[in-house]
């Protein structure tokens, strides 16, 4: 497990690239510990870049914006080739390889290639590309347990969407089992 | 102990405002506070408050004025080219010795400028909030936790001397989420306001809220006795945060969201082995001078970081009149320092100063 998380998570506006990165937030609140969440707010729309910093740790928080990630997440080509460079030494990589096709050339990072978006399409998880990807999050660095996480989906899911909660737990599990 | 909640900066200050016993608000949208006023539009009609969105920033501080003058606790909040449009209705606020609390989520400027975050208006807020001789008291949060606590002191303070204060954070402290512990409901300090105009009843002789004087000396002698009221706050009220300075021989010193970036340079810092500690103003009027004043007796320097082109450094020059060198480090227009940047530069002052 990763004591700190200095997360980097982008990708398109429109793959709920800031809502994976609440559930890691909310998954934060309820184990008790110090977070952060900052979006990118730039002049930015649906088809555009987007991506946010999450910060988890037992410590508070210094600098809420993320220059210096340990853990990347990128569910597009202009975000993996922005970021993959900021990743620091040892850091985990994890990209939808469904959208991005890439040979990675770091060698001295933790690489995992999820094709998120094909298996949400084929498995019937349309859209739930980035829950996917969250699922290999938590494997990969258990940032928290999956109990907290099916906590966190329940929080985090709104009430009129009450039955979204079971498929969003699927998601997750596809994932981490990816 | 209430539960912990994640907010955004911008619903946090809100809220915050709301337990103040805050239940008048008058606003004008713009990026990036408009949370801010989204989260009253919804809140202020189920607790049979005042949400109102104004037909311009000038109109919005006016209604706070009015309310103020009412004895009532009142808010508006904008962001940085907003804010400038405020600064009549707060020098108004000033001369007729008003209490309110003013939102300013910096952005970008001049102009326009831009959405992203800024500290720009350091000088605009301690130094000219409008035309006179005049202050308002400035509190500048670094987290989301402390907006919620600041905006709760930035009341009492402004009801205590009675005078508009600000809430000088930034985009990215608006923007952001953290976990908060809010204050419970029903438990604001009520501060009593017996020169409010707010209606009397044929018991008392009538309450003029005014900051119009047309006789020189008259108006001499006020400003000059609410002078004396800032002397008294300038003694009392000014409030830091120390971090690491008691061996520190470099101290970097950093209000607002960027005093965190800061503060994970001085961590990095400290590993290398350069004795380095943070001040961080709490209250940038009144500025902390004596933070400044006592850490100059043992440091070598000063370095003092901002998103802007240098706008507080002057006033921890003068804190510290001279005695040791102070350096400047700046990135502005909606470009954020990283930790590693500040790093760079104390790394530079300690070799360079040793």
């Amino acid at each position: 497990m990763l004591k700190e998380i200095n997360a980097v998570l982008a990708g398109f506006g429109g793959q709920g690239i800031l809502f994976m990165g609440k559930m890691m937030a909310y998954s934060g609140l309820i184990d008790n510990r110090e977070l952060s969440w900052l979006p990118s707010y730039g002049p930015e729309m649906r088809g555009g870049t987007c991506n946010c910093s999450v910060c988890l740790s037992d410590e508070p928080v210094c600098s809420p914006l993320v220059t210096a990630p340990n853990v990347l997440v990128a569910m597009n080509r202009p975000s993996y080739d922005k970021f993959v460079n900021t990743l620091v030494p040892g850091g985990i990589l994890i990209y939808d390889s469904s959208l991005i096709d890439v040979e990675v050339e770091r060698k001295d990072i933790e690489v995992y290639a999820v094709p998120a978006t094909q298996l949400a399409d084929e498995k019937g998880y349309k859209g739930m590309a980035n829950i996917i990807l969250l699922g290999k999050l938590l494997k990969v660095t258990e940032f928290t347990t999956m109990d907290t996480m099916k906590k966190t989906i329940e929080k985090v899911v709104p009430a009129r969407k009450q039955h979204l909660i079971p498929k969003n737990v699927e998601a997750v599990e596809l994932g981490y089992n990816a | 102990m209430s539960e912990r909640v994640l907010m955004k900066g911008n619903e946090a200050l809100a809220e915050a405002a709301i337990r103040a016993g805050c239940h008048h608000f008058f606003g004008y949208p713009i990026t990036p506070q408009t949370e801010l006023a989204a989260y009253m539009a919804k809140r202020m009609p189920k607790i049979g408050g005042t949400y109102l969105q104004a037909e311009s920033e000038v109109a919005a501080i006016n209604m706070v004025q009015g309310a103020a003058a009412a004895g009532i606790r009142a808010m508006t909040s904008s962001s940085s080219p907003g804010i400038a449009l405020k600064l009549e209705g707060i020098s108004y606020m000033c001369g007729s010795d008003l209490p309110a609390v003013i939102i300013n989520v910096q952005r970008g400027g001049p102009g326009l400028g831009g959405i992203q975050p800024s500290q720009a208006d350091y000088n605009l807020a301690t130094k000219a909030p409008g035309h006179g001789d005049a202050h308002i008291l400035v509190l500048a949060p670094s987290s989301v936790q402390e907006m919620v606590d600041l905006v709760a002191k930035a009341f009492d303070l402004a009801d205590t001397y009675r005078m508009p204060a600000m809430i000088l954070a930034d985009g990215m402290l608006g923007q952001m989420m953290e976990p908060v512990v809010l204050p419970e409901e029903g438990h604001a300090r009520e501060i009593e306001k017996p020169w409010a105009a707010c209606g009397h009843h044929g018991q008392r002789k009538h309450n003029i809220v005014n900051s119009l004087y047309l006789q020189a000396s008259e108006l001499n002698e006020i400003v000059k006795k609410r002078f004396e009221r800032y002397a008294k706050i300038e003694e009392t009220e000014a409030l830091a945060e120390n971090y690491m300075t008691e061996d520190a021989e470099y101290i970097v010193t950093a209000f607002g969201a960027t005093a965190r970036i800061a503060k994970a340079a001085v961590r990095e810092a400290r590993k290398e082995g350069i004795k380095a500690g943070l001040i961080r103003p709490v209250t940038l009027w009144p500025f902390p001078k004596a933070d400044f004043v006592k850490a100059a007796e043992t440091a070598k320097a000063f370095l003092s970081v901002e998103m802007s082109m240098g706008e507080m450094v002057n006033d921890v020059r003068l804190a510290v009149e001279c005695k040791k060198p102070v350096y400047f480090y700046g990135e502005t227009g909606g470009v954020i320092p990283t930790p590693a940047q500040v790093l760079e530069q104390i790394r530079k002052i300690a070799g360079g100063a040793e």
